[in-house]
Formats: structure tokens, C-alpha cells, sequence
């Protein structure tokens, strides 16, 4: 296994500024899983929820790492993607409680959050489906010659369908610029990753197969996530082609509502949750010398916007009955006869 | 007018297409340098360049995945799927992710792509190279479902199907390749949705699609000389979205309607328009609604066996005849 990349680069430094964005996108993707899961639990979120809760330090690193108009694809645990690039916290309640304030309106629900406008190209419900739709964004940047780059999240899971290869050998061959991030948490729903897997490390460890360098990090510090990110993007817009990247990580919860995730032994929680990425985070910021007033004022904010975006969501109306049947074509409508 | 082949069809419409937006590509196995298994893309690589016209690996899903991530971020991908019995392989894009994105996202996702795909038996390929797969495609809301009969459509319809901004499949009969027919010059443009009555007659009205086409006018043919029974010939062409109006108009004309399925029994197209036809024009109906199908079976690869299973001709008369008499 290559050493991270971060760990060859530790001289690049991040900017304080860089740093305080870091963490507040860090802590918004927390409270706003936090609070949809109080939701779930108040009956007001239905259907069902899969949480990123311990996850934040990926989507925040990539989230401030990416150009505004880079794409992302993520999976059905994909909230704190869509958080990071830009959509409104309401926006996202609002679809998880299935009303007119949700960024689809309720017509996609908690898998399937999308936000064209913000180049966020769909959260994506079917395991490995979405690396091959990445791959046909890069395509289409490549070919309009944009240097956009599509970053594709998904889990460990994911490594055993055979979408994951076919996409990962075809983004190679084409030299696209795609940058796909194996978010591994160590459980596939509610088995142990590694009791699945013919490879220690399911992503990095099948990069070799693909003539990709094997890139292995910390997905629980930001600072490494965020260094990480930048140099596959680089490499994506100058024309270097996809980067595969494993970066470990834990969930705090169980794979969707229904799972209290009693598989994992506690030691094994107890571990992951002393490497949690906030309170990681909050401590070395304050090592670092950055004013413990700056980030209270961050928490402050942060917390203040939770509420107001829950109100907000919670006073939405339901969406309107004609929009059951709209939206099927492009020409708005679902006619298939005449 | 001139003379072209199914398969030069094929090429003359996606030619024709790509000379007019530089946003239409073309991608899949063996369609570049190869021109198509098929030899239906033939001379697009060289007119248009590695670029635009592009060889894959076998990766069904890689390749339908990249034409829609394509389609959502500005370009018109046409996808040459090869053997329409590849659809099983790539059935999640396609019915999953492509046919629904729009309505997920409340309208946010465009998806201007054409899956071409070689439909369809009488080449003795077997089970999993011969399948009509048209009826698998309609029971997913989203798609939009073209398969034509002969080579005007193939090049009209093929540049509508392009100029849509809904996916479209878009099934081509394998064994009329060969078939050739009359193609207006010039611009040539077929809008989607409109069934075609290919013979007027006011004894019946028979209703078919792609390869059974040819075959429902060689029936009406012996019928006229050897029944005496008059009979009109729709092409329906364009299963989503459907011409109903053309169809309950030629039935209610004739008041007996008969339908010709190359798709295997269950839930084919057929069925659908018979259920429209009963609810719709049941009173003017003169006797009850004929089907013929494909058994209910997987295709055989012998000559005999094969021929056996297809609506031919002859059991297109038989079962006219029947209802007729």
C-alpha cells in the first residue's frame, strides 16, 4: 500500500479562513443530521433516512475543495453532500418530510436529493448505478472542453457490484476527469465490510487492477481529506484522468432508521467515536492558535440556522396534488397516448 | 427519393443528425472502427471522428451510464446497445436511473439520449440474441419507445428520436436489415407518436409493428386474393407515446381489429391496445379482439422452429380469417 498522499505533502498548508469553512461545514452537515434524525423520531420525516453522522469530514473537505461548478453524485447517504454544495438546509428538511419546501418537492425523498443549479447531480438510491453516470459527466465536461471534474462518493459496499469496475475501467480507458471516493465506514447495510470483500481495503486495494495508484487515507480528518481532494482535482482538470481514493471513516449510527447497528461491538464504536472528526477538528484549531470566539461564533450560527431551517421546513405546506403526475417528459406533462 | 437499405438507414439518419448539432455523439461496442456488428454505422468514424463516434468495452452498464451523465450535462448521446437482449444487462440504468431522474428531481434532469438496439428474431440466434423486448420497456413510465418497419422510418423517426428530449429506445428488426426501400432526399424528419395505416381496406383492421408490418401486408394480400376479405394495415410504429386517436379511427372504420405481436404472449403491446380498443369502442366492435403473438416461450435457433414460433403470414390469414368469416 502507497502512503496517503496527504502524508508525502505535509508541508501544504491550509489557510485559517480555509481552515473555520472546514469546520462549519463540518458542523452544519452535524446538526442537520442530528435533526433530521430528531425528526424521524417525532414521526415527521417518514420512509426512511440513512444518516452520514461521523462521516462529515469527506463531504466538507471535498464539499470546499471542489470548483462551484465540479459535479458531485452521491449515494442515498448523501444529505451532507447535498449541504456542501450549496443547498439550503430547509430545502434538504423539507424533502425529507416530503413537502413544498423541499428542494424536489417530495417527489424524490431523502435518496434521491438533486440540485442541477448547484452542479449537484443527484444522490442515487442503487448500489454503483451512479460511478457510471459520473463517468458520463466527465465525458461531457472533457468533451466541451470545461475542465469541470465530477467527484463520485459511495460506499464500501459498493466495491463488490460490477458497476464499480466496469465504471472504474471505463473512466481509465477514456481518461476522464473523474475523481471516485470510497467512503468506507467498514459495514456493507449490516455486515462487516471485510467479511465480504476478498481485499483488505476494498477500494484502494483494487485501484492496482485498473493501473490506478492506490490511495488510502484518513476519512475522519479534514485536513487530509481536504489536501487529498485538492490534488485528485488538479490532476482530474489538467487531464491526468480519475483517481480512486479510500477514505476510512465510521457512522455513528446504523445503516438506515430501522438499524440501531447492535452488529458492531462496542469497542469497536467506542474507538471510532474518540476519532469523531468534530471534536478532532475543534481541537486542533485551538492547537493552532485560532480564537476560541471564532469558533463559538461558528457554533452559534450554525445552530441558529438548524432552527430556523427546521421551523421553516415544518410550516411548509405539503406539495401540491398536481405535481403527482407532472415531470414524467420533458415537455412537462406524462402523456403516453394521445 | 432513393433507394437505401434498413441498415444504411440507420447511418443516413444519425449522419444526418450529427451534421446539424455538434452536441450528438455516438458510443458503443464495435461502432467505430468496425461500423457496427451490424454494419449499420458504417463511415460515421470517419466523417465524424474519434471524438464524436466512439468504440467502449463490453460494460452495458458503463456505457447506458455514460450516455446519461452525458445527456444531464449538455451533450445528445446515441447509445448502439448491439442485441436489444442486452437491455437484462443494463436494466438498472435504464429502467431505474434513466426513466425516472426527471420526475424525481421535479423536472431539474433533461435526458435527450436514443438506446439503439438490434430487436427481434428470424436470424437463428437463439433464445438470447431474438427477443422482442419493446413490451419490457413499456411497463417503466419514462420511456419513450420507437421501432420502425422500413427504411424511411428508420432514417425520420431515428432523427425525431434524436430530437427529442426524452429517451428514447429505439428497436431496429435485425432481420430487415437487408430491406430496402424508398428514402426521401434531403432533410427527412418522422415526429414520433403517429401510427401509419399502410393499407386502407373495410374488412379489418390489422395492427403491427416492425417485422410483423411486412408480414400483416403479405397476409392482407392472400386474404384479398383468397378470402375476399378487405383489410386495413396500421403500423403502429412508436408504442410511447401511443397514436390511439389512429387506432380506434381504422377500427372503428372496420369494427374488428386484429393485432400482430412479434413479443411473446404475455402483456404485449397488443394487449394494451386491445384494452384500450374494449374500453374505448367496445359498441362499434363487430366481433371480438384477435391476437397474434410469439407463444408464450423462450426462441428457438433452428430454421423450422423458429418460423414455427413467429406470426407468419399464413397464421395471420388463419387468424383473420377466422374472425372474419
Amino acid at each position: 500500500m502507497a502512503p496517503g498522499v496527504a502524508a508525502r505533502n505535509p508541508q501544504l498548508s491550509i489557510s485559517t479562513e480555509t481552515r473555520l469553512k472546514l469546520y462549519r461545514t463540518m458542523l452544519e452537515c452535524r446538526v442537520l443530521e442530528k435533526r433530521a434524525y430528531d425528526l424521524f423520531m417525532q414521526n415527521l420525516i417518514k420512509g426512511t433516512s440513512h444518516l452520514a453522522l461521523g462521516q462529515e469530514a469527506i463531504a466538507a473537505g471535498f464539499g470546499t475543495a471542489m470548483r462551484p461548478d465540479d459535479y458531485t453524485f452521491c449515494t442515498y447517504r448523501g444529505h451532507n453532500h447535498t449541504l456542501v454544495r450549496g443547498v439550503g438546509m430547509t430545502e434538504i428538511l423539507g424533502e425529507l418530510m416530503g413537502n413544498s419546501s423541499g428542494l424536489m418537492r417530495g417527489k424524490g425523498g431523502s435518496m434521491h436529493l438533486t440540485s442541477v443549479k448547484h452542479h449537484m447531480m443527484g444522490s442515487y438510491a442503487i448500489i454503483g448505478a451512479h460511478m457510471t453516470i459520473a463517468n458520463g459527466a466527465a465525458w461531457s465536461a472533457q468533451y466541451r472542453g470545461t475542465e469541470q471534474v465530477a467527484v463520485c462518493f459511495f460506499g464500501d459496499g459498493t466495491t463488490n457490484i460490477g458497476a464499480f469496475h466496469e465504471a472504474l475501467n471505463f473512466a481509465v480507458i477514456w481518461k476522464l476527469p473523474v475523481v471516485f471516493v470510497c467512503e468506507n465506514n467498514l459495514y456493507m447495510e449490516y455486515t462487516s465490510i471485510h467479511d465480504v470483500t476478498a481485499v483488505e481495503h476494498p477500494a484502494a486495494d483494487r485501484a492496482s487492477a485498473y493501473g490506478l495508484e492506490p490511495v488510502l487515507i484518513d476519512g475522519n480528518d479534514v485536513d487530509v481529506v481536504y489536501r487529498t481532494a485538492q490534488r485528485a482535482l488538479e490532476i482530474a482538470r489538467k487531464g491526468g484522468g480519475p483517481s480512486l481514493i479510500e477514505a476510512e471513516t465510521y457512522r455513528h449510527g446504523g445503516h438506515s432508521r430501522a438499524d440501531p447497528g447492535k452488529y458492531r461491538p462496542d469497542e469497536e464504536v467506542k474507538a471510532w467515536l474518540a476519532k469523531d472528526p468534530l471534536p478532532r477538528y475543534r481541537a486542533r484549531l485551538l492547537e493552532l492558535g485560532i480564537n476560541v470566539a471564532d469558533i463559538e461564533k461558528i457554533e452559534a450560527e450554525t445552530n441558529a440556522a438548524i432552527d430556523r431551517a427546521t421551523e421553516a421546513a415544518r410550516n411548509a405546506p405539503p406539495p401540491p396534488l398536481e405535481i403527482a403526475n407532472t415531470d414524467v417528459w420533458a415537455d412537462g406533462g406524462s402523456a403516453w397516448r394521445n | 427519393m432513393a433507394q437505401l437499405t434498413y441498415r444504411d438507414a440507420v447511418a443516413a439518419g444519425i449522419a444526418q443528425e450529427m451534421r446539424r448539432d455538434p452536441n450528438i455523439v455516438l458510443l458503443g461496442e464495435d461502432v467505430a472502427r468496425a461500423g457496427g456488428v451490424f454494419k449499420a454505422t458504417v463511415g460515421l468514424l470517419e466523417e465524424f471522428g474519434p471524438k464524436r463516434v466512439k468504440d467502449t468495452p463490453i460494460s452495458e452498464q458503463a456505457i447506458v451510464g455514460a450516455a446519461m451523465g452525458a445527456a444531464m450535462t449538455g451533450l445528445r448521446p446515441i447509445v448502439d446497445l448491439m442485441f436489444s437482449d442486452f437491455f437484462a444487462v443494463t436494466w438498472d440504468i435504464v429502467a431505474n436511473q434513466i426513466a425516472k431522474t426527471r420526475y424525481m428531481t421535479d423536472g431539474q434532469v433533461t435526458l435527450p439520449l436514443v438506446i439503439r438496439s438490434a430487436n427481434g428474431a428470424g436470424s437463428r440466434f437463439g433464445a438470447q440474441h431474438s427477443q422482442s423486448v419493446e413490451n419490457w420497456a413499456m411497463t417503466v413510465p419514462g420511456l419513450k419507445i420507437v421501432a420502425p418497419s422500413n427504411p424511411a422510418d428508420v432514417k425520420g423517426m431515428l432523427a425525431a428520436a434524436i430530437r427529442d428530449d426524452d429517451p428514447v429506445l429505439f428497436f431496429e428488426q435485425k432481420s430487415l436489415y437487408a430491406a430496402k426501400g424508398e428514402v426521401p432526399d434531403g432533410e427527412h424528419v418522422v415526429p414520433l407518436g403517429k401510427a401509419n395505416v399502410v393499407r386502407e381496406g373495410k374488412d379489418v383492421t390489422i395492427i403491427a409493428l416492425a417485422l410483423m408490418v411486412p408480414r400483416a401486408l403479405k397476409a392482407a394480400e392472400i386474404l384479398k386474393e383468397q378470402h375476399g376479405i378487405d383489410a386495413t394495415v396500421v403500423d403502429v410504429r412508436s408504442l410511447v407515446p401511443l397514436d390511439t386517436q389512429t387506432i380506434l379511427r381504422e377500427v372503428a372504420k372496420t369494427g374488428r381489429l386484429v393485432t400482430v405481436e412479434e413479443n411473446p404472449r404475455l402483456c404485449g403491446w397488443g394487449a394494451e391496445i386491445a384494452s384500450i380498443v374494449a374500453e374505448e369502442l367496445f359498441w362499434d366492435l363487430d366481433g371480438p379482439i384477435v391476437r397474434i403473438t410469439t407463444p408464450h416461450v423462450p426462441l428457438a435457433a433452428a430454421n423450422n422452429l423458429e418460423d414455427a414460433q413467429l406470426p407468419s403470414p399464413e397464421r395471420i390469414v388463419a387468424g383473420v380469417a377466422q374472425l372474419v368469416d
